[in-house]
């Protein structure tokens, strides 16, 4: 699906060449700083690499529309950032930021159910902990339903219990959906029990990749 | 009508008493402003007077060229001014954006006001024209300083906002559209207050010195309305035009926020 010719990025990552499948969960593991949440925003197009090319099955990302890439490849940042409003309303804006019509309650509380938040849409969503603002804007992300999700760190603020509760329904959907799923991780546990494919990336290199 | 006061020159001299217990009040409160006290009033008093000779010399000899040229000059000053002002870093975008939106918007507002409103003729007499436009440049100064301050400040504070809305598929307009309202808001917002008070609260400037200068307090009235609502126009206009063009200089074609 990504297959990336000698990328760099700045002074921050240098990638000779990388391939990720479709349809996998694939896993990008390493220390902080070694350039994972740098390698996510170049496949959104977020950022552009400073020299070589990134293929999007088979089209190179630096000529293609960078709107309609993210509306189909959909990133979730580490920090989970929420807007003024209701829980409704925060799930319901990544539908009206990539112009999809919108969808009725109904599914909205699956999504709710599916992340393990059990909040009314009515609530304000700043009300919410650290941990529920994570889960909410992981939901928004799903109920766009794009090809490719695209989650920096998305169990950081959860606690065990609820992180593997969390990643494992997300990796059922994935496949159940045949979505593709690249997720940043500090944990190797994860990665080890629910990816298909895992990148290691040490000082922005490509230390090792396992897998398929 | 009565005859206007001539002032004489002790009278004037005697206003300048507010200075010194203006002087006396921050030097016994251990406020250390008495330098800008003292350079403020020298500075408003000498620039003052040079305009006053200026606009003598122009409204004796009326030219389009010389007043278009006083114009050009009050609108450089101003649009220095605001770059000084601005206290966040702006690009050299940015800062074209501001000069581009400050020309445009307040030259169309003083065309229509002059050639409609109070349909001058000749167009460029000086008398009419350089006041007018001293007003509209001046306000619409101090209206875009606040949406820049407002726009730069959004865009820094809100980066993560506006990021998460970009990954989500939003375009740059779409991500910073609270940010652009906000910035166009509070640019506007004395301007629009002031008007509340106007006539009650305080009698404006230009209307004060007519009024002094012997003219007729209705017809001061009706030019200070009309004023008014050129300067509204105005503000908004240039305002309008920098918030719409002023977002796009913090990203690049790829919709990506610039670093």
């Amino acid at each position: 699906m990504f297959r990336l010719e000698g990328v760099k990025y700045r002074d921050i990552l240098d990638i000779h060449a990388l391939t990720i499948p479709k349809n996998k969960v694939t896993c990008v593991v390493g220390e902080s700083g070694s350039g994972k949440t740098t390698l996510l925003r170049l496949f959104n197009k977020m950022i552009s690499c400073t020299e070589g090319e990134i293929y999007y099955n088979n089209n190179a990302i630096s000529t293609a529309d960078s709107i309609e890439l993210r509306r189909e490849i959909v990133m979730l940042p580490q920090t989970p950032t929420i807007f003024t409003g209701t829980v409704r309303d925060n799930l319901l804006i990544g539908l009206k930021f990539s112009e999809k019509p919108s969808i009725n309650d109904e599914r909205l509380t699956e999504i709710l159910k599916m992340v393990h938040l059990n909040k009314s849409l009515e609530e304000n969503a700043e009300n919410l902990s650290g941990g529920e603002k994570q889960r909410l804007a992981l939901g928004r992300v799903i109920l766009m339903e794009p090809t490719v999700l695209l989650l920096d760190e998305p169990s950081s603020a959860l606690d065990e219990n609820t992180e593997n509760i969390i990643i494992e329904q997300l990796v059922h959907y994935t496949r159940q959906n045949g979505k593709s799923l690249i997720m940043v991780t500090h944990s190797r546990k994860i990665a080890q029990t629910y990816s298909d494919t895992i990148i290691e990336i040490r000082d922005g290199k490509i230390v090792d990749q396992k897998g398929e | 009508m009565d005859k206007v006061i001539d002032l004489q020159i002790w009278q004037l001299a005697a206003a300048y008493i507010f200075i010194v217990i203006l002087l006396f009040l921050v030097r016994l409160r251990g406020i250390p402003r008495e330098k800008e006290i003292i350079i403020s009033s020298i500075r408003m008093t000498l620039q003052l007077i040079l305009t006053g000779y200026i606009l003598i010399y122009l409204f004796d000899n009326s030219n389009p060229f010389l007043t278009i040229l006083a114009v050009g000059i009050m609108e450089i000053f101003a649009i220095h001014n605001i770059f000084k002002r601005v206290k966040v870093r702006l690009s050299k975008k940015l800062k074209i954006i501001i000069a581009l939106s400050m020309v445009t918007g307040t030259t169309l507002s003083l065309l229509f006001f002059i050639f409609i409103v109070i349909n001058l003729s000749p167009w460029y007499d000086p008398r009419y024209f350089i006041p007018i436009g001293g007003m509209l440049i001046g306000n619409s100064m101090t209206g875009i300083s606040l949406g820049v301050s407002r726009l730069v400040e959004g865009m820094t504070n809100q980066k993560n906002l506006i990021e998460t809305a970009l990954m989500l598929g939003a375009t740059s307009k779409m991500a910073t559209k609270e940010i652009v309202n906000s910035a166009f808001d509070s640019a506007i917002l004395p301007t629009i207050n002031s008007m509340v008070g106007m006539g009650i609260v305080f009698l404006p400037g230009m209307m004060t010195g007519q009024i002094l200068s012997g003219t007729s307090p209705v017809t001061a009235i009706e030019y200070q309305i009309a004023v008014m609502l050129g300067i509204v126009g105005s503000v908004a206009l240039t305002v309008m035009l920098f918030v719409q063009l002023g977002y796009k200089t913090f990203f690049n074609e790829q919709h990506q926020l610039n670093n």
